[in-house]
């Protein structure tokens, strides 16, 4: 033991498949999400083909369920979350001044487990079909269903659960041990802020769906009777797990866009961000209140009045905190010096998008209302106002803003304009008549509907808006082209940027700090630029940095996993337990081996013995 | 500082809290036995939605014996206090007296393991089943997940056992060992509830 020594060179595939770097991993996050983004994005405008006109036959029923349940999924699961993760990655552990997260192992086990979970699910495709029960899975349709296809589901999103779960402790105990000196939790930027409560509801949320798909897979599995009502079963256990799950599940996915959206504006509008301190309440508050509503997706199974009652009230609540944020958003912007960059526009433009977004869920909050827009496109819009408009808003936003940290080049700026007018003008035409259509009766999975009905109008100009969203996107696809062709050149803080990751060359070295900065208040950059200082000011002397070591572990790891799910669904005993194994002898050669790491010089630039 | 430094001096007074990776560890082990309550909590939920549901079957009352889980449960709760001598021995540096409340740990551990086989074992010939029943799925995986958590934690030990004759203590393995008592005294708390909920409850009736 105790020999460290410089990691050998590796070919860019092995560098990434065994990468324990959180920049790489927040670009592995970032392309594999990415790539489920467009795969989900694709099925979108296939179920919005079919719904153009009346009576329409370009799909017919069965594959219109199971690219509707599949949209559904991969946004959620496989494309939100990682994207996520992916910002997560690349700036946090820069924005409180830490070298790497706590577990960089563990960091890398995550993707892969997510990755691997994703690449499960969306097998389903090329072995028998696809799950087609809506990305709910509500039994006995969840159950009865003879094919493969919601095995995929449920064993895919368990692995994909795992990787997310630890992922979401990583983040956790790197931002309570790993920040800086001075860097008090008060002082964090709200990237961070918003990070660490999402990170805390993953923790507390994702167990409760774990258990979910359990009670699925045994009762798919191994015929166990938990939804079988004929053995005394009871199907609305899945849907409270689901939902103590699935409503958490959506302050998982905004709150880390209304973190960006905070750096954005107050980074944009050359000012402080506009009462810090409420905005860090609200946060919490709204990690908190989100474990009190799930039941308000429930209110026609026949609760009764008092549970709905209170589950509405819950629910309008979160309007409090959530209006605090859009005031203190709207009052950092006045009197700013406000320059509309393409994040910044993605970022003004989520406010009256989410604030819309969020009007109809408190509609959708009061009961008796609820019976009449259960189930029809009205949810469906609200929905996707508050998680395109809110969360993908939000995400574009801190791609353009972070991508010269997270790759070293600029993206265009104008061809991001283009990209966010086509993408804000068709997510609109989109879902914006999609109320109104929800208001008519128009029920959401349905895969035609009949002519002179009142729908034929809206169905169409939503059709055209996804054909707009579609053609912004691929602008951004060709942004990124572009932007890939040209020489690596980003400056370290091209933003006038207020927070550390700025304080460091873009992209950073894999050390990140070559001094540990001191941190001396609030928009910890801004504070020493305020002070005529050029950068921060370093924490301890220039040093030997100890770096871990790169490892195949987690990838051989996943790989287990997904060998056994194949084992459990095609009753292969001995595949599965082969898979297992691999796992578990995984887990104990990491136990087992020690990893010295190796150290960096970086006044040398390179590995030296240590 | 970094750990091969600290293996060539004295080991300090609480050596699983010396290196940050050390307090990292730890730290994000209370937020996983955060997420694990949840896990039994829904499956506890679930549990009682189901519990009376035997499908004309043999019931809670007629099917448990007390005295078997009473003894399952002595021997599991008397290893989390084996578990914590251990950890006490590994303050006290000693290495000896540690391994032999682990070992001590692992064999009341196993003793329950056995025991619970057991009882599933007499609960399928009396045609409690996980098929039988919604009763019968719940409770198989409700209890069956706790005794899933014994099993991987006697694995568990049983690495760092092997781990312990060729490393020792310091402040690179304590923390595992430290870890470990966490985990063996989760698994243990979570029988306390299994032990009342299930058992107790179930012998009382419906």
């Amino acid at each position: 033991m105790g020999h460290s020594h410089a990691p050998k060179k590796k070919g860019l595939l092995m560098d990434y498949l065994t990468t324990v770097d959180h920049k790489k991993i927040g670009i592995l996050y970032f392309v594999a999400g990415g790539i489920f983004f467009l795969l989900g994005g694709l099925e979108a405008l296939l179920l919005r083909i079919q719904l153009i006109v009346p009576n329409n036959t370009f799909l017919n029923g069965a594959t219109f369920n199971e690219i509707m349940t599949m949209h559904g999924t991969t946004m959620i699961f496989l494309a939100a979350m990682p994207l996520l993760f992916g910002l997560m990655n690349a700036v946090l552990p820069l924005q409180i001044g830490a070298r790497d997260v706590a577990f960089p192992f563990l960091n890398s086990l995550g993707f892969w487990m997510f990755f691997f979970g994703g690449v499960l699910v969306n097998c389903s495709w090329f072995l028998g079909g696809s799950p087609d029960a809506g990305w709910t899975a509500y039994p006995p349709l969840s159950v009865s269903f003879s094919g493969f296809s919601l095995d995929f589901y449920a064993l895919g999103l368990q692995i994909a659960g795992i990787g997310t779960l630890i992922g979401g402790i990583n983040f956790l105990a790197t931002i309570v041990n790993m920040r800086a000196p001075g860097m008090t939790f008060m002082r964090m930027p709200l990237f961070t802020w918003t990070s660490f409560v999402t990170s805390a509801l993953i923790l507390f949320a994702f167990p409760a769906v774990t258990v979910g798909l359990v009670l699925l897979s045994f009762d798919r599995l191994f015929s166990a009777n938990f939804f079988n009502v004929a053995n005394g079963g009871n199907e609305i256990i899945w849907q409270h797990l689901f939902w103590i799950f699935g409503h958490p599940e959506v302050y998982i996915l905004i709150l880390p866009a209304f973190g960006v959206i905070s750096d954005v504006i107050s980074t944009f509008s050359k000012k402080r961000l506009f009462g810090y301190s409420s905005m860090v309440f609200a946060t919490v508050l709204i990690g908190f209140l989100g474990f009190m509503v799930w039941a308000h997706h429930m209110f026609t199974v026949g609760m009764g009045p008092v549970a709905n009652a209170l589950f509405g009230i819950s629910t309008m609540l979160i309007a409090i905190p959530t209006g605090i944020k859009i005031f203190n958003w709207l009052f950092t912007m006045w009197g700013g010096q406000i320059r509309f960059t393409t994040a910044n526009l993605w970022a003004v433009g989520f406010i009256p998008t989410f604030v819309i977004g969020g009007m109809t869920g408190v509609m959708l909050a009061a009961p008796a209302a609820d019976y009449q827009y259960h189930d029809t496109y009205f949810v469906v819009a609200h929905f996707h106002y508050v998680i395109v408009g809110g969360m993908v808003f939000g995400i574009f936003s801190g791609l353009y803003y972070w991508w010269p940290k997270m790759f070293g080049r600029m993206l265009n700026e104008t061809l991001g304009k283009w990209n966010f007018w086509f993408f804000f003008i068709g997510f609109h035409l989109t879902f914006f008549p999609q109320h109104f259509l929800g208001l008519m009766g128009m029920q959401r999975r349905i895969f035609t509907f009949f002519p002179n009905q009142g729908l034929d109008f809206g169905n169409l100009i939503s059709t055209i808006g996804a054909f707009g969203m579609t053609i912004g996107t691929i602008i951004f696809l060709i942004n990124i082209a572009v932007t890939n062709s040209k020489p690596k050149n980003a400056p370290a803080d091209p933003w006038d940027g207020r927070t550390l990751e700025w304080a460091v060359p873009s992209p950073p070295p894999e050390y990140n700090f070559k001094q540990t900065p001191q941190v001396r208040g609030y928009d910890a950059l801004w504070v020493e630029k305020m002070a005529g200082n050029k950068g921060m000011i370093p924490a301890e002397p220039l040093g030997h940095i100890h770096m871990p070591s790169g490892s195949i572990l987690p990838f051989i790891m996943s790989v287990g996993l997904f060998i056994a799910s194949f084992g459990l669904m095609y009753e292969k005993v001995p595949v599965a337990i082969i898979g297992a194994l691999i796992t578990l002898f995984c887990m104990l050669l990491r136990s087992l081996i020690d990893d010295p790491g190796y150290h960096i010089d970086p006044t040398e630039e390179k590995g030296v013995e240590a | 500082m970094s750990a091969n430094h600290a293996l060539h001096t004295e080991l300090p007074a609480e050596p699983e809290k010396a290196t940050l990776e050390g307090r990292n560890k730890i730290l994000a082990f209370w937020f996983f036995l955060g997420g694990e309550s949840v896990l039994f909590g829904s499956l506890f939920a679930t549990f009682i939605a189901l519990r009376d549901k035997a499908n004309g079957g043999p019931t809670g009352v007629e099917l448990f014996s007390l005295p078997l889980v009473a003894a399952a449960t002595m021997l599991l709760l008397t290893s989390s206090l084996t578990s914590v001598m251990s950890i006490l021995a590994m303050h006290k540096k000693n290495v000896s007296q540690m391994v032999f409340w682990l070992v001590i740990t692992a064999l009341l551990g196993l003793g329950f393991l056995g025991l619970e086989m057991y009882e599933f074992y007499e609960y399928v010939h009396e045609g409690h089943t996980l098929r039988s029943s919604a009763f019968g799925s719940a409770f198989y995986t409700l209890v069956g997940f706790h005794g899933a958590h014994v099993a991987f934690g006697l694995l568990w030990l049983f690495a760092l056992l092997a781990m312990t004759g060729k490393k020792g203590l310091t402040v690179v393995t304590a923390p595992k060992y430290f870890v470990f008592s966490l985990y063996w005294h989760f698994v243990d708390l979570v029988w306390v509830f299994i032990f009342t909920v299930v058992y107790l409850m179930g012998k009382v009736g419906v």
